[in-house]
């Protein structure tokens, strides 16, 4: 089976790769080039923790074509901090405590920063529908919501 | 078996992939993909629709909402038209999955893949809506309540047409719209039931109602019978209750390990009407 041609930016990176036909956005991050941010965790877009942001919005890596991000600009977890400098969210989930196993921190952190780029002042709602496709098993989701809540007031300073 | 994957520009470059016999449409593919690792996909090429300008719209057209088979069900559900002039739909739309599936997922996917409670399917029937199906031997509307073939099977078959955009008239002066859903929980969870009422209010009276439930049948069921029982009468509780519990008596929920016991939804099903109504009628204004 041939493989196809696909571009695509990467945390402002220009990727020129090839894929299988059915493979998915999240096989081409962990096994082509292996980044291994995306986590596997259902692989049916039932937990989140596969998310990264796909032109500005978040979405299941696990179950959108690779082919379909032809062209598209993708941010994962890699890319969320700056060198050394971490992303107020990357802060703030650490000062929170809102990180247990780390399992589906990645993707509770993209899909916050998915939130923030849009909106510094959510309420504690639009935080809650904002990681409602963001499964944890550990936290009790708590904590995580205060470290979105207090990113967001540290972003608006 | 994917053999290949072809990204269509135009909506006539997608009918010509479909050509050869062995291929089939995806648009967001959030139950496609999962059915292709399920084994249950029989056709070995994908024709990705989604970057398909001409698909892409959410407008006003006459007396009309046209939505673009490209339009996911996020960009549904923040339309301010969509929220003015067909409430239910957002409702509906918003209630699926989450975030990061209904940036994804397509209103017209959740259409075409004919599961028996989709929320968006389930609030177009209650608005009358149509989807156009085109295919090499032209194009029709059709109306999505008759798009049933039997359980998960729709009429439009993917791999030889494809529905372009769906439209309904947006709602006037007079009529309104609401959706309820029972459901485990507020994310990520399959309606055990799910309700949608479109109805025209005048003079403190219905001049007509739409009432779409499931998951009573294999397919979004209108309840016909309550939906007369409503029609040309003056509003009052009683009515209210009347067409809800007529409404049941047109469902035939089954005993269901992921939807819930026969007995319990059956026991729900009349509220979900009545405040489904009710809401209805306040937002008729």
């Amino acid at each position: 089976m041939a493989k196809k041609k696909l571009t695509l930016t990467i945390n402002g990176n220009l990727i020129e790769t090839a894929v299988e036909p059915g493979d998915t956005l999240l096989d081409l991050l962990r096994e082509e080039l292996r980044m291994k941010g995306a986590k596997k965790g259902c692989g049916k877009g039932e937990c989140g923790a596969c998310t990264v942001i796909m032109n500005g919005k978040t979405v299941n890596s696990c179950i959108v074509p690779a082919m379909q991000a032809m062209d598209s600009e993708i941010t994962t977890i890699e890319g969320v901090a700056k060198g050394e400098e971490l992303h107020p969210l990357q802060q703030t989930f650490l000062d929170c405590g809102a990180v247990q196993c780390g399992f589906c921190t990645p993707g509770m952190i993209l899909s916050g920063k998915a939130l923030l780029d849009k909106n510094l002042n959510p309420t504690s709602e639009e935080i809650r529908q904002a990681l409602a496709g963001n499964i944890c098993r550990c936290t009790g989701f708590v904590k995580i919501e205060q470290a979105v809540m207090e990113a967001a007031k540290i972003m608006r300073k | 078996m994917i053999n290949d994957y072809m990204i269509a520009k135009t909506v006539e470059d997608a009918l010509t992939a479909l050509g050869n016999g062995n291929a089939k449409i995806i648009a967001g593919g959030t139950d496609l993909m999962i059915d292709l690792k399920d084994g249950k996909v029989e056709k070995e090429t994908l024709v990705d629709i989604t970057g398909i300008e001409e698909i892409k719209k959410l407008e006003e057209a006459g007396e009309y909402i046209v939505i673009g088979a490209g339009t996911t069900h996020q960009q549904v559900m923040e339309s301010q038209l969509i929220k003015e002039k067909a409430k239910v739909l957002a409702d509906a739309c918003s209630t699926v999955g989450s975030m990061q599936v209904r940036n994804t997922a397509t209103l017209a996917g959740n259409v075409v893949n004919a599961q028996p409670a989709a929320d968006g399917a389930v609030a177009l029937v209650s608005l009358g809506a149509e989807a156009k199906v085109v295919d090499a031997g032209g194009e029709s509307y059709e109306l999505i309540e008759n798009l049933y073939e039997g359980l998960t099977k729709s009429k439009v078959d993917s791999s030889s047409q494809m529905v372009t955009e769906i439209r309904f008239p947006a709602l006037t002066e007079g009529q309104g719209s609401a959706y309820m859903r029972w459901a485990k929980r507020e994310a990520l969870a399959l309606p055990m039931l799910c309700v949608a009422v479109t109805l025209s209010v005048k003079n403190d009276a219905v001049e007509w109602a739409r009432i779409a439930m499931a998951p009573v049948a294999t397919r979004p069921v209108r309840a016909k019978e309550a939906e007369k029982v409503l029609e040309g009468q003056k509003l009052t509780d009683e009515l209210i209750q009347q067409a809800a519990n007529k409404a049941v008596e047109e469902a035939n929920p089954r005993d269901s390990l992921i939807r819930g016991s026969r007995e319990i939804r059956v026991a729900i099903l009349p509220n979900l009407v009545k405040r489904a109504i009710r809401e209805a009628v306040e937002n008729a204004g």
